[in-house]
């Protein structure tokens, strides 16, 4: 091992952008490579939204009537799976969640976190990093998911236009629910506790909306919770956007409203996530 | 600024929960020197590194680094500072080329520079031809190398090395050596831990014996062998039942307590070479039947038995707070 002979380090200049954007591209991109190196987990994670479409269009289907449509198509179940893939694609992006609490756990009990937070980087960096790359992953998912989508056939009958705000539509939720998802990361204990924390919250999320059986066939006290369940309005407005069918929906300022509601709720759930998970990578530096 | 010591620290504790891991340690760390905190597990070694890294904050106390407050100046402080945990710090599935250039890009240093030094860090560690796998197929002394490499990258003023060798081959640990006394003769002022009293021998000018949490003796290898005062005599036997014998037998020669360790007993001796003519008497009156007897300078190991009444190796009197490492979360 030679002597070391190296000229004093350059500074780089801010960019304009601020160092914690910089730092959390730079720790998007390890957690991308990372995805890269295990192509095995990346199957995995595309296997089980496949699986949910064959699930749903094949088996419960034609069990599950979607009201106000039947006369417009010829085939119920095939007008099931048009109404389900944006349920799928919503579900899909909100389980997304999980992968950001596993990730992160992961990260916490392993010695590479010590090495970023005695580096002079910003302390959102971790979070921005892996909440953008998850997001950023959902691309390939959800290209997946479409592909099979069309096979089974489903349908984009609204333009080109409409089904790419609705794809950014779902992307950005993925996004929001990548820091509840970081939140609570940071609040387990161990990656053990984070694979089972990951993912208990959001079956009742996903299943207490309109992803999979419309708001109306709900018992009366059920419907307001799903309509202003955000994964509802997501859906809702995906299916909008799509150009499939909504079946008839309940007055709800949230559904009469579906992407506005979605996008509101998701500005609030990054306020309050963003600033609480932090805030507890912070205190976990302090600790 | 440059006559400022790279480290002083002033009555730094540290609670977690019930357990005292520092209580009241102080420390200085001159610029340019290199100073080993050793102690037995649990002695408060790593706590003391990871409040000076910033990742820890002290429950008592004040800590400068660099001439910066390691609590209100975290970020100057990381600025300056290099460091290597027991753990390689690095990312498993990123080749080593890719960690460089992301804690170089971390550091916020220009990609040419980063390019630059990486290249250089790589081939100065042996990790050419490694540099574009992934460091899960490394080796145990290869994470170490590139663990320290991503400490190098911004060369930093001051370097913690946090129990650099625990683990490695007894080669990997002599390549580590050369390398940290190369970063010596740098100019990198070095802190490092170890349990190994060989290794503070061989690396440190300033040896810190800490236990309990706080220092209980100071000075160089050879000041801490003086302090226990002159020769030992070493005598090995058949078995065990014969360094009891023998512990007895030496009782008229020996000046202070003999150390039993399975077959061997040793014991501080004063009077030169003629203690070993003494002593073989002594045992051959008693009829104990020696394999070797010898008489030596006392190593550091003798230190710490003197100074503490228990060996540096004896891991396991006194249990470890249970979260050392894990102890970061919330």
């Amino acid at each position: 091992m030679s002597a070391i002979t190296v000229g004093h380090p350059v500074a780089l200049r801010r960019p304009i952008y601020g160092w914690a954007l910089h730092d959390g591209f730079v720790v998007a991109r390890r957690n991308l490579i990372q995805t890269l190196r295990v192509p095995e987990l990346l199957f995995f994670s595309l296997v089980q939204p496949v699986i949910f479409v064959l699930l749903f269009a094949y088996v419960f289907g034609g069990a599950i009537p979607i009201p106000g449509d039947g006369a417009s198509s010829a085939d119920a179940a095939n007008a099931y799976r048009q109404y389900l893939m944006p349920g799928i694609f919503g579900q899909t992006v909100a389980f997304a969640a999980a992968a950001s609490t596993v990730g992160l756990a992961e990260d916490m009990s392993r010695g590479i976190i010590d090495r970023f937070r005695a580096l002079p980087m910003s302390p959102s960096a971790v979070l921005l990093g892996r909440t953008f790359a998850d997001a950023v992953r959902q691309i390939l998912v959800l290209t997946v998911l479409s592909i099979t989508g069309l096979l089974v056939g489903w349908r984009i009958n609204n333009g080109l236009f409409s089904a790419l705000l609705a794809y950014a539509l779902l992307l950005f939720f993925a996004y929001t629910v990548a820091w509840v998802g970081a939140w609570i990361g940071l609040s387990v204990p161990n990656p053990e506790t984070a694979n089972t924390a990951g993912l208990v919250w959001l079956f009742p999320l996903t299943f207490l909306s309109n992803a999979f059986v419309p708001i109306s066939s709900m018992p009366d006290w059920l419907q307001p919770i799903a309509a202003y369940n955000p994964i509802s309005t997501l859906v809702l407005a995906t299916r909008e956007l799509f150009g499939n069918p909504t079946g008839i929906q309940p007055h709800y300022w949230s559904l009469d409203h579906a992407a506005l509601y979605t996008l509101i709720s998701c500005a609030v759930l990054i306020g309050i996530f963003a600033p609480l998970a932090v805030r507890k990578y912070r205190n976990a530096t302090a600790r | 600024m440059s006559d400022q010591p790279a480290v002083r620290a002033e009555g730094i504790s540290r609670t977690f929960g019930e357990v005292k891991a520092l209580d009241g340690m102080d420390l200085v760390v001159q610029r340019g020197q290199v100073v080993g905190l050793l102690g037995p597990n649990g002695a408060g070694k790593t706590t003391m590194v990871r409040i000076l890294s910033t990742l820890l904050k002290p429950t008592a106390g004040h800590a400068e680094v660099a001439g910066f407050d390691v609590v209100k100046q975290a970020n100057q402080v990381r600025r300056m500072i290099g460091l290597t945990g027991q753990y390689a710090a690095v990312d498993e599935y990123l080749t080593g080329r890719e960690n460089l250039r992301m804690f170089g890009d971390l550091f916020h240093l220009t990609p040419g520079y980063v390019k630059a030094r990486s290249e250089e860090l790589l081939t100065s560690f042996d990790l050419d031809d490694a540099a574009d796998r992934p460091v899960r197929t490394y080796s145990g002394g290869m994470r170490r190398r590139l663990d320290l490499a991503a400490s190098l990258i911004a060369r930093p003023e001051i370097l913690f090395l946090d129990e650099p060798t625990t683990g490695l081959d007894p080669r990997s640990r002599l390549g580590m050596w050369q390398v940290i006394n190369d970063l010596v003769a740098d100019g990198t002022t070095v802190l490092l831990t170890t349990q190994y009293l060989e290794e503070a021998d061989q690396l440190a000018q300033d040896i810190v014996v800490i236990d309990h949490g706080h220092v209980i003796a100071h000075g160089s290898a050879e000041q801490l062998k003086d302090q226990i005062g002159g020769d030992r005599i070493e005598v090995t036997l058949h078995d065990a039942a014969g360094a009891e014998r023998a512990a007895r037998a030496l009782e008229s020669v020996i000046s202070g307590h003999p150390l039993i360790e399975d077959n061997k007993v040793s014991a501080p001796v004063s009077g030169g070479s003629m203690v070993l003519v003494g002593a073989i008497r002594a045992l051959d009156l008693e009829q104990v039947e020696i394999t070797d007897i010898m008489l030596r300078r006392p190593t550091l190991d003798d230190v710490f038995m003197s100074l503490t009444g228990h060996l540096a190796e004896s891991e396991t009197q006194r249990p470890e707070p249970t979260r050392r490492r894990g102890a970061r979360r919330r």
